[in-house]
C-alpha cells in the first residue's frame, strides 16, 4: 500500500484516495467539429509510461479534494504533488529542490 | 524434434535419464526474417507455431526480453475457460478452448490441461439475472455453461460455505463444465519446442528498442539489443509492455498497464475439485497438481511495472477465501508475486493492424489471457501470414476505439476475467 501527501491533508495510506487516471488530457472544445480519430483518442489512448506519470487523484475518504501528481511507474514512489489547473512541474528542478 | 512416448521414456529411464536433449537451441539471429515476433510468452510463441504448422511460414523469429514464459505465462492463475458474453469473444475463446482439448496431443506435450469445471458464483439478485443471461447466450453460441441452485454448488464444491449467514450468501453460479486450468509453464515450452523443430529461432536475452522504416513507411525491420533485425512483417505480442514497445515505434496505444496479483498457498493433499470464481467479491481460487491453493487477487487503481501490488489488494481477496470457504482460515500463504497486464478501455483484446504497413499488434487481454493462448496465437498467426485479420479476430481490431464499435466486456464482467 502506498503513502500518499495530499497537499491539503499530508500523509495518508492509500485506501483512502481513489486514482482519476492520466493528467491534462482536455476535453475538445467542440467535439463535433473534431475526426473521429481525434475523438477516440481523447476518449481511449493513454500515455502509459514506463517512468513519471502525471495524474489525477481524488482524496476520497479524506478532504475530498482533486489534485495532481508525478508518480515513478516504475517504483511507484510520488516524486510530487500540485494543484489541478496548473502545469505539470518539471521533475528535474522539483528533484533539485528537493 | 524427438517425440516423447512411453517408449523414449523407457529406454531413457534405461540409462538413468542422462540422454534427454534441450528442447530448442539458442540460435544467433540472422540478417532477415519473413515475420519477427516481439515477445516469447505463451501467445508470441503459439503464434510462431502456428505460422510455421498452419501457414508453412518458417523464416520466423521470436524475440524475447528476458527468458521465455518469464512474464505473465508464467504468473497467471491457468484458468481457462470459454463463457464470454458477447459473440465476439465467446467465438475467440471458444477457438482457443477448442483447440486446449487436443493440445497436448498436438505438441506431443503434456499441458496438463484439466477440464474439471470452472464455478462462478453469484451472491446478489443482479447477478442471478445477468449470469442466466450469461448461461442462455453461452447456449445460443454452443458453449457449455449451466445454472446451478446453492445445494447443486455445494455439491458440485463440497468446501463451499453455502451457509445464508455469509455476509455476501450463495445464490447460485454458473458452470463451465469444460473449463479447467493448464500447466502455464508446459505451454509457453510445449509451442517453444514446437516451432523450434519446425525452424522458428527463439532468440532471448534480445530486448526490441525501436522499429526501422522503409522510405514508403512500411515496416523493414527491429533495432534490438543485439542489432538491427530485418523483417518483412512485425507482431508486437508484449503483454504488459506492449505501450512501452509501440512507444518506441512512435505509437500510442488505447491501454494501460497494472499489475495483477496472486498468491498460492503451503501444498496440501487435494481438497479442492474445481475452479471457482466470485466477481462479486472478488476471489478465485483452484488448486494445483503440486497441492498449492492457487488464488488470484485484483489489479491496483493506478498504472504500474513495479510488479508488485498493494497488500490491501491480496487481504481483500483473503478475506473473501476465508469467508466462502471457511476451511482455509488457518492455510498458510507460501508467496505472492504481480504480473503487469495491458488493459483496454473495453476489456477486450486488440488482434490486427496497427497504421504502420507490415506492423500487427496483438496485446490488451488484460487479466485473462492465459485461456486465450491457443486461439490468440492461431488467429494471430493467420493475421501475420496473409496481412489480414482471420474472421474470428476481425472484430478485435486496434480501429474499433475510433468506429466505437467496442466489444464491452468490461460492461459484461466488470473485474478480472
Amino acid at each position: 500500500m502506498l503513502l500518499i501527501r495530499c497537499p491539503y491533508c499530508g500523509e495518508r495510506p492509500e485506501t483512502e484516495f481513489h486514482c482519476g487516471g492520466e493528467a491534462h488530457i482536455a476535453r475538445p472544445d467542440t467535439p463535433a467539429d473534431i475526426s473521429d480519430a481525434d475523438w477516440g483518442s481523447f476518449l481511449y489512448t493513454r500515455t502509459n509510461p514506463k517512468g513519471l506519470h502525471a495524474e489525477r487523484w481524488l482524496h476520497a475518504h479524506g478532504c475530498g479534494r482533486w489534485f495532481n501528481a508525478l508518480r515513478d511507474t516504475v517504483s511507484d514512489a510520488f516524486v510530487t504533488t500540485y494543484e489541478m489547473g496548473t502545469p505539470r512541474p518539471d521533475p528535474i528542478s522539483e528533484t533539485a529542490k528537493a | 524434434m524427438r517425440r516423447f512416448s512411453l517408449t523414449s521414456l523407457l529406454k531413457e529411464a534405461a540409462s538413468g535419464h542422462q540422454g534427454w536433449k534441450r528442447q530448442w537451441r539458442a540460435p544467433e539471429p540472422k540478417k532477415e526474417y519473413d515475420v519477427v515476433i516481439v515477445g516469447g510468452g505463451g501467445h508470441g510463441l503459439a503464434t510462431a507455431y502456428y505460422l510455421a504448422t498452419v501457414h508453412g511460414v518458417t523464416k520466423v523469429a521470436v524475440l524475447e526480453k528476458g527468458w521465455i514464459g518469464g512474464g505473465n505465462t508464467g504468473r497467471n492463475t491457468t484458468i481457462v475457460r470459454s463463457n464470454y458474453l458477447f459473440d465476439e469473444s465467446a467465438a475467440l475463446y471458444e477457438h482457443a478452448m477448442k483447440l486446449w482439448e487436443g493440445l497436448s496431443q498436438e505438441l506431443n506435450y503434456n499441458v496438463m490441461f484439466s477440464q474439471r469445471g470452472v464455478l462462478m458464483l453469484v451472491h446478489n439478485h443482479h447477478d442471478v439475472i445477468s449470469f442466466k443471461r450469461h448461461v442462455y447466450a453461452n447456449r445460443l453460441n454452443g458453449i457449455d455453461n449451466e445454472w446451478l441452485t446453492p445445494e447443486e454448488c455445494k455439491e458440485f464444491c463440497p468446501p463451499l460455505s453455502i451457509s445464508p449467514d455469509l455476509r455476501y450468501p450463495v445464490l447460485g453460479g454458473a458452470l463451465q463444465r469444460r473449463g479447467g486450468t493448464a500447466r502455464h509453464d508446459a505451454v509457453a515450452w510445449g509451442y517453444a519446442r514446437g516451432a523450434d523443430a519446425r525452424g522458428v529461432d527463439i532468440i532471448q536475452n534480445c530486448e526490441v528498442l525501436g522499429l526501422r522504416r522503409t522510405s514508403d513507411g512500411a515496416v523493414a525491420g527491429v533495432e534490438t539489443s543485439r542489432g538491427f533485425i530485418g523483417a518483412k512483417r512485425v507482431g508486437v505480442v508484449a503483454a504488459g509492455h506492449t505501450g512501452v514497445v509501440m512507444s518506441r515505434f512512435g505509437l500510442k496505444m488505447p491501454v494501460e498497464s497494472v499489475p495483477l496479483q496472486a498468491l498460492v498457498s503451503e501444498p496440501v493433499k487435494p481438497v479442492f475439485p474445481c475452479v471457482v470464481m466470485s466477481n462479486a467479491v472478488h476471489a478465485y481460487i483452484s488448486q494445483s497438481d503440486k497441492g498449492e491453493l492457487v488464488i488470484g487477487a485484483g489489479t491496483d487503481q493506478y498504472v504500474s511495472y513495479s510488479q508488485q501490488g498493494g497488500i490491501q489488494i491480496v487481504s481483500h481477496t483473503l478475506d473473501a477465501i476465508c469467508e466462502l470457504f471457511p476451511q482455509f482460515t488457518r492455510m498458510r500463504m507460501l508467496r505472492s508475486w504481480g504480473g503487469i497486464v495491458d488493459v483496454t478501455p473495453d476489456r477486450s483484446p486488440i488482434l490486427g493492424k496497427t497504421p504502420i504497413p507490415g506492423l500487427f499488434v496483438n496485446c490488451g487481454w488484460g487479466t485473462g489471457g492465459f485461456k486465450a493462448t491457443p486461439g490468440s496465437g492461431h488467429v494471430f498467426a493467420h493475421t501475420l501470414a496473409t496481412g489480414e485479420p482471420h474472421p474470428i479476430n476481425a472484430p478485435f481490431s486496434l480501429d474499433r476505439f475510433r468506429t466505437g464499435r467496442l466489444i464491452d466486456e468490461a460492461a459484461a464482467a466488470a473485474v478480472a476475467h
